[in-house]
């Protein structure tokens, strides 16, 4: 049907998976296609609607920009926010290697 | 003792805030092994907590409105220097370095914090057994769920390990437990109570609020935690309504529109619906008017919500990554470290509704699904809006059916997600909807009765409920 979406397909959740960070075996990557196919289907209901000239709703509330007062205040101490994390080092955060080794 | 008792009878000096906490400590201590209601007590900072407010009132100073009342946390509330977990791996052993507003409104208005209840990781779920830390079971028959996402606050109410208790309800995770375990719970308007601190998962949706025995009790702490607060920039500014302001108002001339689309749900048990129509022939002898209303959009409001929720949820739950605070599984680069700590923190539900929303979200897919969704949200607050037009306040079941066993709904996710079809349209709306305990099923389980309202309705809102209790 024009405008439907395709089944989503392992491909697409593989690919998903990918950018959410998140490795999945080959079992896992046909249950979890087969029940997000399901989700999906269910979703046909809204996908078939004709909703032109409705606009979207992001948020319940008529808040926008809210703003207070430019006042300096305390922040999180730097201990406190290093406190918790797994490696620290030089009073920062440490992590592995970012930049893969020159060729 | 409900909460209204036990506040008085410590401000007045009658009863002792440590006895009080002392003896739900008991009852947690005999019966919440076979529960399993709570992640983490912190039994001996209640005991300190409450010897403060019994000094309080000896030196003639008011501890509050919540003098000496025990209340359950769900573990998704931060709390400073106590774990938060969020049922999840990936925070294990965190210690939060802040309070969310809302623990700090419940100590400065005198209460004792007892501990923090089990929920679905991250408060995805409808049964409490996404919890990386094992289910809690229902009170009242312990092979059944208690609802969920806030399956452990519920349960903790239901057994009287605490008069008081908070969840959160993204899409039904307050008003569904609180219908399975035979409690009272409540979800605000949106905005209405501050989210700071709340551990998020679908932030256009989040909302905190009360559970409790009595519906006197849920309106006593809604509006203990109500209120603006500059932390949370969905906050609402202005002054909140009073739910205490409905209790002994009555329904004499209110008009009460029962909802077809939450009658007439798919998969609702003719129980479920029954009871709702008992409630509403409630309503009518004490005085309300009451007729049928539809509500047209909100038959597709589990559609919606399963894309938007999943959609905020894959863009909350990024921050994840093993670098400032929780789980961190090595990896060889930084990438490596990445998929490694989230594919070992995350459960089956979380990476589900991560995919779910990222698929929602991604290039091809967001007109599609998440484009379209936002615009069923439109029609839902228009639909509900007209039907303010006519109505005061709304009726509809809460869950679909009474607690299920454990394992029934597991196999399938979209099974489980049926659980909050009647739920989920106030969420979408971010209007607020309480769940009043309404008779019980055929096996005698309890069922609950949704009261439904307009945005900042609260009043009248609990106008309804304080009926509906009293009809019982």
């Amino acid at each position: 049907m024009a405008g439907m979406a395709q089944r989503i397909t392992t491909a697409d959740v593989a690919h998903v998976a990918r950018l959410a960070r998140l490795a999945v075996t080959d079992e896992e990557l046909e249950r979890f296609t087969g029940q997000l196919a399901a989700v999906l289907d269910h979703a046909a209901d809204i996908e078939a609607l004709d909703l032109g000239g409705v606009p979207p709703t992001a948020h319940p509330l008529p808040l926008a920009n809210v703003l207070r007062e430019d006042v300096a205040r305390p922040g999180l101490p730097r201990e406190e926010a290093l406190a918790a994390a797994p490696a620290v080092e030089d009073d920062r955060f440490r992590v592995p290697r970012i930049l893969g080794e020159a060729p | 003792m409900t909460a209204v008792e036990i506040a008085g009878a410590v401000r007045s000096g009658e009863h002792s805030a440590v006895e009080v906490v002392e003896e739900h400590l008991e009852r947690i201590a005999r019966r919440d092994g076979g529960v399993h209601a709570f992640l983490h007590l912190t039994a001996d900072a209640a005991l300190e907590r409450a010897a403060q407010v019994d000094e309080a009132v000896a030196a003639g100073i008011d501890p509050g409105p919540l003098a000496g009342v025990p209340v359950a946390l769900k573990d998704n509330l931060c709390t400073r220097g106590v774990p938060t977990t969020c049922a999840s791996r990936i925070l294990e052993g965190w210690r939060p370095p802040y309070d969310a507003t809302v623990v700090s409104r419940l100590a400065a208005a005198g209460a004792v914090a007892l501990g923090k209840t089990n929920l679905d990781e991250f408060a995805m779920g409808s049964s409490t057994e996404n919890s990386a830390f094992g289910p809690t079971r229902n009170p009242h028959d312990p092979t059944r769920v208690p609802g969920g996402s806030s399956g452990g606050s519920a349960a903790a109410v239901a057994a009287g390990f605490a008069p008081l208790a908070l969840g959160s309800d993204t899409g039904g995770s307050i008003r569904q437990p609180a219908a399975l375990c035979g409690v009272v719970g409540a979800k605000p308007t949106y905005g209405l109570v501050s989210r700071y601190g709340l551990i998020a998962f679908a932030s256009s949706l989040d909302q905190i609020g009360p559970f409790a025995e009595t519906v006197a009790d849920a309106a006593l702490l809604l509006d203990v935690i109500a209120g603006h607060d500059p932390a949370d920039s969905t906050s609402l500014p202005s002054a909140p309504p009073s739910a205490r302001a409905g209790l002994d108002r009555g329904v004499e001339g209110l008009r009460v529109g029962l909802v077809t689309e939450l009658t007439t749900a798919e998969g609702l048990d003719p129980q479920v619906v029954a009871r709702t129509r008992e409630a509403a022939d409630a309503l009518e002898a004490a005085g309300a008017k009451v007729d049928e209303v539809s509500v047209p959009a909100a038959v597709y409001g589990l559609s919606a919500y399963y894309l938007i929720a999943p959609a905020e949820a894959s863009s909350n739950l990024a921050r994840y990554d093993g670098v400032r605070y929780g789980l961190r599984a090595p990896g060889a680069d930084i990438t490596e470290m990445y998929v490694r700590t989230r594919t070992e923190g995350f459960g089956a539900e979380v990476k589900r509704r991560i995919m779910l929303g990222t698929y929602a979200l991604s290039a091809g897919y967001y007109d599609a699904y998440y484009g379209k969704a936002q615009k069923v949200r439109t029609r839902i607050l228009e639909d509900f809006d007209a039907a303010y037009q006519r109505f005061d306040a709304l009726l509809g079941p809460t869950a679909p059916g009474g607690a299920f066993a454990l394992g029934a709904k597991t196999t399938d996710p979209l099974t489980m997600y049926l659980n909050d079809v009647c739920t989920i349209p106030s969420n979408l709306a971010g209007h607020p909807a309480v769940s009043v305990p309404y008779g019980v099923d055929a096996g005698g389980l309890p069922l609950g009765v949704q009261v439904l309202a307009p945005a900042l309705g609260e009043t009248v809102m609990f106008q309804v409920a304080a009926t509906l209790e009293a009809s019982r």
